[in-house]
């Protein structure tokens, strides 16, 4: 029988980690993310779990120790947000392409500048090219599966990549909603024990990590780790059916919400999808034909499968809640627009910005994007992209 | 389960193709920086004057590269396979026996 409980996304992801009872735990507190260390940290002074938790004077350090750490043959993961996350940048990379299999519990928030500290994608989104696997939740409870999850992906061995855990600052990591919790033994026997082939601990054989690769190696390890990641979609596939036997939910590289028969489809990821899904239940009442597809997996890119869920709509809305100052609106929109062309699914697909520094994007605000997106396909109107969620322009007057 | 396959270095060369590379070029086994002459990197060279030498051995212990031998009690000859030429045993050695020759 699984638990029922009431818990915040940050409360959800600590309580994933005790049960996974990691070996070791470096980290550095930053809003919103700092809960997850906190608790932890009392966790392990409760003598609950035995993970060694390391207090570093920066997220640098925290990412470092956790290379070492995973280097040395130990299941390490840490959390961060923001800037912690931007001050990690550099050995994203090297844990990349190291190929350490360390979990990161990433709550999105904005980036300064200028400073904010609310929701929004752009730690996360700029850190999209480092190597990492990255996972996205809608709610608490899918943080906290995909938290469950994270290990087996990352660690298996035709994968051996980081992965990100990422959930929304403040609206998923301190709202308090039901949760449903896997027993402690199940968790167990699904999440397993973390046997490295080779480690640095193997007193058998000694080893060397991350050797200077010059000109003629950088790029064939770059294409192994394209490889890799490659391997992590049909690995995250199968973790999602081994994951809905213990707990009875289903997990892809997105969800499907009232899509198939949708004349008019948003993209989205996160928290804001749950929102869209309101509106869409909505506007189906009024008789228009919307439906969603909220990513859950960003990295490895389901483009084949976007295509295809994408096919035969009269238009797409991509809603990005981070810029990429191209101009050309954000990674979502340019990720997904791709994938549309290079596979010729010729889709009307349109640009959207919402909720950057923590802007409210309400059910209100989903219906307009359908409304607007209907508009313009029936009338061949051009848009002025990417459209602004609640943006305040003198052209409103 | 652990590995217990020393890797055969000679076996990955510039013309490998990606597939061969170990995981994160990681290389598995004992001592392999020996096969890897970091030698040919230097532009200048530490000279020993036999003559000036007392053997205190301040030299051995400075060395980043592990490149002054000992053996005996003795330091011998540098491996010159290995030393990169920065000149740390030239400071260190309180006899000047040892000078650096610059090759540019």
């Amino acid at each position: 029988m699984s638990i029922k409980e009431r818990l915040s996304g940050n409360e959800a992801v600590a309580y994933a980690i005790k049960q996974i009872n990691p070996d070791v735990m470096p980290a550095f507190p930053i809003t919103p993310s700092t809960e997850i260390p906190q608790l932890v940290a009392n966790y392990i002074a409760n003598g609950q779990i035995d993970t060694e938790f390391i207090p570093v004077e920066s997220e640098h350090s925290a990412m470092s120790a956790a290379i070492g750490a995973s280097a040395a043959g130990a299941r390490a993961l840490t959390a961060t947000s923001s800037c912690g996350m931007a001050l990690m940048w550099e050995l994203l990379y090297v844990a990349a392409s190291n190929r350490l299999p360390i979990a990161l519990a990433l709550v999105n928030r904005a980036l300064t500048g200028p400073i904010n500290i609310n929701c929004d994608h752009s730690d996360s989104m700029g850190a999209k090219d480092a190597g990492w696997i990255q996972i996205y939740a809608e709610n608490n409870q899918e943080v906290y599966d995909n938290f469950l999850q994270a290990f087996r992906i990352s660690e298996h061995k035709d994968v051996m990549l980081p992965i990100m855990v990422c959930q929304d600052g403040f609206i998923t990591s301190h709202a308090l909603a039901n949760i449903e919790l896997v027993e402690d033994e199940r968790v167990k026997a699904f999440v397993g024990e973390y046997q490295p082939e080779n480690f640095l601990l193997n007193e058998q054989m000694p080893m060397a990590v991350g050797p200077y690769a010059v000109s003629n190696y950088y790029m064939e390890s770059h294409r192994a780790q394209v490889e890799a990641m490659e391997n992590a979609k049909q690995v995250i596939l199968d973790v999602a059916a081994e994951f809905e036997k213990i707990s009875g939910r289903k997990y892809g590289f997105f969800e499907s919400y009232r899509l198939d028969d949708a004349d008019y489809a948003v993209v989205i990821i996160g928290s804001a999808a749950g929102t869209t899904k309101d509106a869409v239940d909505e506007l189906r009442e009024e008789g228009i034909k919307a439906g969603l597809l909220k990513l859950r997996v960003f990295r490895p890119f389901p483009a084949d499968e976007i295509a295809e869920a994408l096919k035969g709509k009269k238009a797409v809305a991509i809603l990005d809640r981070s810029e990429t100052f191209s101009t050309q609106g954000g990674p979502l929109t340019s990720e997904v627009c791709a994938a549309l062309y290079k596979r010729g699914v010729n889709v009307r697909a349109f640009s959207y910005i919402y909720g950057l520094g923590g802007r409210d994007y309400t059910v209100e605000d989903a219906k307009e994007v359908y409304y607007t997106v209907k508009k313009a396909t029936e009338s061949g109107e051009q848009l002025s992209e990417p459209v602004y969620i609640g943006l305040r322009s003198r052209e409103d007057d | 389960m652990a590995n217990n396959k020393p890797t055969d270095i000679s076996k990955i060369t510039e013309k490998s193709p990606w597939q061969e590379l170990t995981l994160g070029n990681q290389i598995y086994g004992p001592a392999t920086s020996k096969l890897f002459n970091t030698g040919e990197w230097r532009t200048s060279t530490p000279k020993i004057d036999w003559e000036k030498c007392r053997q205190c051995l301040l030299c051995v212990p400075v060395c980043p590269d592990s490149s002054i031998p000992v053996k005996d009690s003795k330091r011998l000859d540098f491996d010159y396979d290995h030393c990169k030429g920065c000149g740390i045993c030239v400071k260190a050695c309180p006899f000047g026996a040892l000078v650096m020759e610059h090759h540019i």
